[in-house]
């Protein structure tokens, strides 16, 4: 009966799809609009890239922006780029990459964080400074190189280094020497833990999916059909925003390489993850560790018209929430999508292409219970009925971050022109792009296609 | 039906195309007709593996009771003679508690050593049966796990434990004059090896969840759940039940082996066990730490000692046996009684009598820096309250704020708290010279300087800048809050709230009503004292209240007998091996003899010569030449900053022989010096009782034993009089009243109860 009850309601909300905007323009402000988007393929970490520094991916993204759009680089009044796991050498990894693209050295460019949505930051400063008239035409995109992470020295060893450096005498020197223990030796490594818990993502997740009642199979399930899309998606060639980068002294790279559609008899003899032995996360459920970078134009609409552009989709209202860094850590894309819908006057039915950014099936299957369920919407969000869930055959058509890859500073880009993409080959309107990250944060974004 | 929907939510799932859902285990049980007969215990079937669960009813917590007994007996033998059934979990039904403990009214209801001794030995029948159950049981622990709980939990053949904060297993009988009697004095040696098993039983220490997982004393970790499609705490115990099922499953296809691999250490400890000769050497010393630590007058932790070497010396048979002896003989003492008192006492302390008040406060603010102020805001910060911590100067606050800090940062230390949490918690404190903020404060605690004006000049100020619910609370310890809320224009707001020094580490907190003082104000001060996680007594106002005015006399009996010439260290070591936690002079260094001088000079004028005795010029003395006790570096003692040994204070001897008393031989045997000090101290316990300053003989004994140190095994002065007797007690009286006059008199309730041997202050 249940089951019936499902399915009438899951057809119900097929059935009920109407549009209810023409455009999302507002009156006096301008209109934000994504020229073009690429990104170098995207790969498992320690595989073609493992040799690269940060800042020669996101060149290699810049380039490939440039060569995509032939726009003229002195007409960029303003570079930024998202990035996590800074190399200290290029801390302001957006200018090294932009001089070394061959960007004019007149045009200012910064580097943003904010963990997983670092690239959607990047983006939405772009949107603010364009829409506040401050300028014109931006570069935004992402990177991110975990082949190579910082690794530190202790900070007693830090310590003793520094005061070193500051002793004057051959005595002190001896004596600062001497207090020198083997332990100051352990190096430091880059965690993908929460500072505030702890607690590594992986095992927050796997919390989350057993709050909210998710097994392990339909996390496999999940994960599967993010390879298997993905891989369609490849071998149609529906992943126009990748450019080839040819990796100085290897092989040009044309294509990612995480894709791998595997079986579910497989993925059932993957042991847990994070919480062993009963936990429900594992390898394959989970997104890799890549490395990679995006880049896109935007441009003013009537800028971009003006230099003969077919722009491909607007960039319309968007919304940063956070919550609870422990216990809901990665239900952002949950809090976020209604907020952002009703900023803009949209509903779940408006929206014709949905990428949400998928760290681990059980997140993305979390989310789902979650946005479908009245009782969270209630005592939660402060909400009097549930958010709803977007309908899967809208959702991430083309694979997502379990499949193609989650290269931390660099996906937003990706979902952004994943949508944009999307709703110019499947004939859609709205696009919705929500993603989650550390710290407890989450964005969403509608992105709103340009007329033909 | 509700089931039905839940499933219906998840089965949403299954309308994806590519999302194949299993579905979702039924919940619904099966094959349990006893669900509507049993009160403390049910089970359900899911698949081949029963589900126990243990839900005293009408109690926030579940017991080991008769009930509970007999009704796990019936609900094991069914799970044994189920051919359905291929192992089970064991569960509680409530979210904060596994089990507590022993049902101690059960224990208290025994009245012989043999009734004690049966329910000991049904207990060990029990558990022996569970521990050689055919059929895998695993314990799924959320919550306490203490007492005859973990001895349960132990007797099962796998442990899931959350990873919670309120996850804490334990056994403390010895806190209660008593011995763990269900098996688990021989079964917890064998688990976590001799030593640790000791320490346990013999501190009756909690120990957190990931604590236990290594010491062996739980197999696996669950993680506590946030929100999800129900409240947190609630699937947390479905997950937990869950996750237990699999591994109750994996044992019974032994997929998992219940043995779990031990550490090098570990390894070595139990090998070193095996050889006699150190088995012997750790029993002895073990046993002369106890000795040194309970100077004989705590009976249960040799009988601990004694339990578990017989159970690993002779074989269990007589392990068992013997454990249910001594928890016989345990039960019945003196001292379990008074302690079981004191158990019973605290529970009772930590409710609020007055109901919930009408605001709650959110926003405290805490007049004075020092110690005492510091010590409030510590207590007050980590429990979510916004406080305002105010002081005159700079330097006073920087001190008290640097207090703050530090406690937490131990905590840090400990692993108590995570660095991040105590800095969330230090921003809980604002630090400040002046009012501002105190337009939002809900309550003001002012811990100044303990003189008159002062606090009349602070009470005028801080109304000025206050809002008219505010309540202002005064911390003294001798002051009337009367005369104190003389300048008030509101008295009815007017409370004092008597926090005990160090405030983070003693529990109890007295609280003061005036006639004026209304309901509400009381009903608040008691549920922020409650948040601050303290045990309360409420007594009515008068000088020295009620803890002040029980030491005043006792106080005073110690500098009679330091003039009759016995030196400090004796006089120390007199009152220790009475029960006393800290010796008299050292409680009077650590208080501060300028406190002590103070305190002495006001009850002394009202009082007069009922607390009369030694001479206060001895403290007028000691202030004058700067022996104001351990914070001055002197006082009887020296003391010096890492230096453990008190040495005395050689310059005292001078003032001591310038006060000089003749001994009186007849009352200065050592006994007598101990009985001369508890004497006075019950007699006016007593009389605080009868004029109406106590509201009852249960909050008088906490309130001596939690805040001024009277020997817990005694149970407080009222239980003492219950147990050694009255007659006896007011035999002392007369004697030394005999000796040294009115300072001894006996009270009139104290003479009645006397009197009358049936009247008793517990009943």
């Amino acid at each position: 009966m249940t089951l019936v009850c499902g399915w009438l309601l899951y057809g119900w909300i097929v059935a009920v799809q109407t549009k209810t905007k023409k455009t999302l323009a507002k009156p006096n402000i301008r209109n934000v609009v994504v020229v073009d988007g690429v990104r170098t393929p995207f790969l498992l970490s320690g595989t073609s890239y493992k040799d690269l520094m940060p800042h020669d991916l996101a060149r290699a993204a810049l380039t490939g922006l440039l060569h995509r759009t032939s726009v003229p680089k002195e007409v960029v009044d303003y570079i930024i780029f998202g990035t996590v796991i800074q190399e200290v050498k290029t801390s302001n990894v957006a200018r090294e990459a932009a001089l070394g693209a061959g960007f004019s050295d007149k045009t200012p460019a910064h580097t943003v964080t904010m963990a997983c949505i670092s690239a959607n930051q990047a983006m939405t400063t772009g949107v603010g400074l364009i829409a506040s008239g401050q300028c014109d035409v931006i570069v935004a995109g992402g990177v991110e190189l975990m082949s190579d992470i910082p690794i530190r020295h202790s900070r007693k060893m830090r310590k003793l280094m520094l005061d070193l450096n500051k002793a004057k005498s051959m005595g002190q020197r001896l004596s600062l020497i001497s207090k020198f223990r083997l332990n100051f030796l352990a190096p430091e490594l880059p965690a993908v833990a929460e500072f505030s818990t702890s607690e590594t993502m992986g095992h927050s997740a796997d919390r989350l999916a057993a709050a909210f009642a998710v097994s392990r199979l339909e996390q496999d399930e999940y994960a599967l059909r993010s390879h298997s899309l993905a891989k369609k998606a490849q071998d149609e060639g529906l992943l126009s925003d990748v450019v080839p980068f040819r990796v100085p002294g290897k092989d040009t790279v044309t294509k990612d390489n995480g894709i791998r559609p595997s079986s579910l008899e497989q993925m059932a003899k993957l042991k847990p993850a994070f919480i062993k032995p009963y936990g429900t996360v594992t390898a394959a459920n989970s997104s890799f560790l890549t490395d990679g970078a995006s880049a896109m134009l935007i441009m003013a609409e009537e800028k971009a018209l003006a230099m003969g552009y077919k722009p491909k989709a607007y960039l319309r209202d968007f919304m940063y929430v956070s919550q609870d860094p422990k216990d809901q850590l990665l239900l952002g894309p949950t809090y976020a999508t209604p907020k952002v819908l009703e900023k803009a006057g949209l509903t779940m039915n408006d929206i014709d292409a949905f990428e949400f950014h998928e760290a681990f099936s059980g997140q993305i299957l979390a989310n789902f219970k979650a946005m479908d369920s009245d009782w969270f919407a209630e005592n939660y969000m402060g909400r009097k009925t549930k958010v709803g869930l977007p309908p899967l055959e809208k959702f991430n058509n083309w694979g997502g971050s379990l499949s193609l890859g989650h290269p931390f500073g660099a996906t937003g880009c990706r979902l952004v022109m994943a949508a944009a993409n999307r709703l110019r080959k499947e004939g859609g309107q709205y696009g919705l792009v929500a993603a989650c990250a550390a710290g407890g944060q989450g964005h969403a974004m509608i992105v709103e296609a340009y007329p033909k | 039906m509700v089931a039905c929907r839940a499933i219906g939510i998840l089965s949403r799932f299954s309308a994806f195309r590519i999302l194949r859902s299993r579905g979702y285990i039924c919940r619904n049980f099966t094959g349990s007709s006893a669900l509507l007969t049993r009160t403390h215990i049910n089970y359900g079937v899911k698949g081949d593996v029963a589900v126990v669960r243990i839900n005293s009813p009408n109690s926030k917590v579940n017991t080991l009771s008769k009930e509970l007994h007999s009704e796990f007996t019936e609900v094991m033998n069914e799970i044994w003679a189920s051919d359905q059934i291929r192992s089970a979990v064991l569960i509680s039904s409530k979210p904060g508690c596994f089990i507590a403990g022993a049902d101690i009214n059960m224990l208290s209801a025994c009245k012989t050593l043999q009734e004690v001794t049966q329910l000991s030995q049904e207990a060990q029948r029990i558990l022996e049966k569970l521990e050689k159950s055919p059929k895998p049981v695993v314990a799924a622990i959320n919550g306490s796990c203490l007492g005859g709980g973990l001895e349960l939990a132990i007797s099962c053949q796998y442990r899931i434990a959350t990873k919670d904060r309120k996850t804490v297993l334990g056994v403390p009988e010895v806190l209660l004059g008593a011995l763990p009697g269900a098996g688990g004095t021989q079964r917890l040696p064998k688990m976590v090896g001799v030593p640790a098993a000791l320490d346990m039983m013999l501190t009756g220490r909690n120990i957190r969840a990931d604590r236990a997982k290594k010491m062996g004393l739980v197999d696996q970790l669950v993680e506590p759940l946030g929100p999800g499609l129900k409240p947190p705490e609630e699937r947390t115990m479905e997950y937990l039940e869950e996750v237990a099922i699999t591994f109750a499953k994996g044992l019974a296809d032994k997929k998992i082996s219940p043995k779990r691999n031990k550490g090098l250490v570990e390894k070595l400890t139990a090998y070193a066990m095996t050889i006699p000769f150190v088995r012997q050497q750790v029993y002895k010393k073990v046993e002369e730490k106890v000795r040194k630590q309970t100077k004989g007058l705590y009976p249960a932790p040799l009988k601990i000692i004694d339990v578990v070497k017989t159970g690993i010396e002779q074989g269990s048979d007589a392990g068992y046996l013997s454990e249910s002896q001594k928890f016989g003989e345990l039960v019945m003492t003196k001292e379990s009684k008074a302690l079981m008192g004191l158990y019973h006492g605290q529970v009772l302390c930590k409710k609020n009598k007055f109901g919930a008040p009408q605001k709650d406060v959110k926003h405290l603010a805490i007049l004075g820096a020092g110690l005492m102020g510091a010590g409030i805001a510590q207590v007050s910060v980590d429990k979510g309250l916004k406080t305002i911590l105010k002081d005159a100067t700079l330097t006073g606050l920087d001190r008290g704020q640097q207090q703050v800090f530090k406690g937490l940062n131990d905590k840090v230390k400990k692993k108590a708290l995570t660095s991040f949490e105590r800095d969330s918690i230090f921003s809980n404190l604002t630090g400040q010279l002046d009012y501002q903020g105190f337009e939002k404060a809900d309550m003001v605690i002012e811990a100044v300087f303990e003189d008159l004006s002062l606090k009349h000049r602070v009470l005028k100020e801080v109304e000025a800048v206050i809002p008219d619910h505010c309540i202002f609370a005064s911390n003294t310890s001798a002051l009337p809050i009367s005369e104190i809320a003389a300048v008030s224009k509101r008295p009815e707001k007017v409370i004092g709230m008597h926090y005990f020094s160090p405030v983070d580490k003693m529990q109890l907190l007295e609280i003061i009503t005036t006639e004026k003082t209304s309901r509400d104000t009381s009903a608040s001060a008691v549920a922020v004292g409650l948040k601050q996680g303290k045990v309360i007594i409420v007594v009515k106002d008068g000088p020295g209240f009620y803890t002040t005015r029980c030491l005043a006399p006792m106080m005073s009996e110690v500098i009679r007998i330091l003039q009759e010439g016995v030196d400090p260290k004796k006089l120390d070591s007199l009152t220790t091996s009475f029960g006393f936690p800290v010796g008299a002079a050292t409680l009077v260094d650590e208080v501060g003899v300028d406190v002590a001088k103070h305190v002495a000079e006001d009850l002394g004028k009202v009082f007069g010569e009922r607390f009369g005795g030694g001479n206060p010029e001895l403290l007028t003395q000691m202030v004058s030449k700067g022996f104001l006790g351990r914070k001055s570096g002197k006082g009887f003692y020296i003391y010096q900053e890492g230096v453990k040994r008190k040495d005395l204070n050689s310059d005292m001897d001078s003032i001591l022989a310038s006060l000089k008393l003749p001994p009186k031989s007849e009352v200065s045997s050592d006994e007598d010096i101990q009985f001369r000090l508890v004497t006075r101290f019950v007699n006016e316990a007593v009389m605080c009782l009868q004029e109406g300053i106590l509201a009852t003989p249960a909050e008088g004994d906490i309130g001596a034993v939690f805040g001024l140190g009277f020997p817990p095994c005694l149970g407080g002065p009222f239980r003492f009089v219950d147990l050694y007797g009255a007659q006896k007690i007011v035999d002392r009286l007369k004697k030394y009243e005999a000796a040294y006059g009115k300072q001894f008199t006996p009270c009139q309730l104290l003479a009645d109860h006397a009197n009358s041997p049936n009247k008793k202050f517990y009943q």
